[in-house]
């Protein structure tokens, strides 16, 4: 039902896409209509899954490391008292600066290749990771403590048995978040300086008046970010199946 | 553990309480100070009183769980309580991850036993006893209040400790389940030291043997009163219903003089 519903809402927006151009009469190489981009999709394929190759192999690795790290610092900040004081605020601070203006030297420091988009994913992804599990983490429910004790649990078992699994829920809406996001840094990535991605033939397609190429490439995109936030919400709801199913407010 | 010695068995004799001028201030308030009182050794006290008098507080301070409290807590010999209580509260606290069995295997997982074939073992003895055997496999989502208080009961009994505090454990079921856990309980637990906090004077009547009123600001112990027989008694015998009248009586005197809020350690 949910697909059917996905599937009407997406050609009704393509719809009112077709009505836009018909009713403004723009020009194609402001806004091509729908068929002229499905075209440029059809004869560009090749072209497009090679660049979206280098795309989701930056976003995946991104969201592999940002979501490591994160879960490392948030353990880290959650058990080290010392660590707690000296790197939280450090932490918070940061988040004042926009990652987007990291991005130019980011490039400068990583060169062109993967590792300066690599790096912006991971950066965009570490700080909602770290929040969400360390906000998890000292959440636990104080009985839930107060048993263990009883039970003379020590710090390092009670962490694992009761503290990590009681997280969990928060840590996997913050992964959700970052995997939204992830796709984000990339793209900025390549829009600051790269040779290969997506981003990167969209601004070639750009420069070259080549709107509708530019659309597919945007399209290809979307669809593969879509598709990683339902391959992840997918996979959480599996590993958590005590998570109270919301299946009534869907 | 021994071996020669399954967990539902209490352990030979069990060690009184004796609390000794033991206070406990919150904020400004001083909640009790000074107070005295010994648990017998293999028996039930059960503990009455208003809300907010600080029963659960003292329930804390025997488990060791509340920090900033003064006064002794030890055994006959002057041995200390720590790792021979266990603790049961309102909640069940059961683990929503854990199915049954491994809530049941907590207190061992947490002391890094590892599950051996000794010990998944004495867990299904222990939920077969609380008649839970075709339910090992589920999560405590998938089961009923009463259910759930059960599988909290077979973890108790699964830490084999003997001291055990509960704190109002049955308050939150229906009067149906709450009259069979009690029995259960109190078969269960037979020669262990209990000390049962409970709002229901029948309960404590039923379970106790041993009935105790707190009261008063600070607050301070009432004599003792003794129901004649074994726990469970028949709730319908005359001589328990005019107890439960004089307690009640002495618990909304014992109301009337308190204002100190409930305290969480």
């Amino acid at each position: 039902m949910s697909a059917l519903r996905a599937l009407i809402v997406f050609l009704g927006l393509i719809l009112v896409w077709q009505g836009v151009v018909m009713l403004t009469g723009a020009p194609h190489f402001i806004l091509p209509p729908p068929l002229r981009v499905a075209q440029a999709l059809a004869e560009n394929w090749p072209l497009l899954l090679q660049h979206a190759g280098i795309t989701v192999l930056e976003i995946l690795l991104g969201l592999v490391l940002g979501a490591a790290l994160g879960c490392a610092s948030a353990l880290i900040i959650a058990t080290q008292r010392l660590a707690r004081r000296w790197l939280l605020p450090v932490l918070v601070v940061s988040q004042a600066i926009p990652v987007f203006a990291l991005a130019p030297v980011l490039v400068l420091w990583l060169g062109y290749g993967l590792a300066s988009k690599v790096a912006m994913a991971t950066l965009i992804i570490y700080f909602p990771v770290t929040a969400a599990f360390f906000d998890g983490l000292r959440r636990t429910d104080p009985g839930w403590l107060d048993l263990a004790r009883t039970m003379s649990g020590g710090p390092v078992r009670t962490l694992w048995h009761i503290r990590i699994p009681a997280a969990l829920p928060a840590l996997s809406s913050g992964l959700r978040v970052a995997t939204a996001v992830a796709p984000i840094g990339a793209v900025v990535g390549e829009w600051v300086g790269s040779s290969a991605g997506l981003g990167y033939l969209m601004l070639q397609a750009n420069a070259r008046m080549q709107i509708d190429l530019m659309f597919a490439a945007l399209f290809v995109l979307a669809l593969f970010a879509v598709g990683l936030y339902g391959a992840v919400d997918t996979a959480l709801r599996r590993a958590m199946p005590w998570q109270a199913d919301d299946q009534n407010t869907a | 553990m021994t071996p020669a010695r399954a967990p539902a068995e209490a352990p030979h004799p069990a060690p009184s309480v004796h609390l000794r001028g033991v206070g406990l201030r919150y904020q400004a308030t001083t909640v009790f100070e000074g107070l005295d009182l010994v648990l017998p050794g293999g028996r039930t006290t059960c503990l009455l009183g208003p809300s907010g008098i600080g029963k659960s507080s003292l329930l804390r301070l025997i488990a060791g769980l509340a920090f900033g409290a003064e006064g002794i807590a030890e055994d006959e010999n002057g041995q200390s309580l720590v790792g021979r209580v266990s603790y049961l509260a309102q909640q069940d606290l059961l683990l929503p991850w854990r199915s049954v069995l491994g809530n049941v295997l907590l207190g061992p997982d947490l002391r890094g036993k590892g599950r051996n074939t000794a010990l998944v073992t004495a867990a299904r003895d222990l939920l077969a006893r609380v008649g839970l055997s075709d339910s090992e496999g589920l999560r405590p989502a998938q089961l009923s209040g009463g259910m759930r208080q059960r599988v909290a009961l077979a973890r108790t009994l699964m830490e084999d400790r003997p001291i055990v505090l509960m704190d109002e454990p049955f308050s939150a079921l229906d009067a149906i389940t709450r009259y069979e856990l009690q029995a259960l309980a109190a078969e269960l637990l037979r020669g262990r030291t209990v000390l049962l906090v409970t709002h229901d004077p029948l309960e404590a009547l039923r379970l106790g043997h041993e009935v105790r009123v707190m009261a008063g600001v600070p607050a301070g112990l009432e004599r003792a009163l003794a129901p004649a027989g074994e726990p469970p008694r028949n709730p319908a015998d005359p001589a328990l219903l005019a107890q439960q009248a004089q307690l009640l009586e002495s618990l909304s005197k014992a109301r009337g003089v308190t204002a100190v809020p409930e305290v969480r350690l």
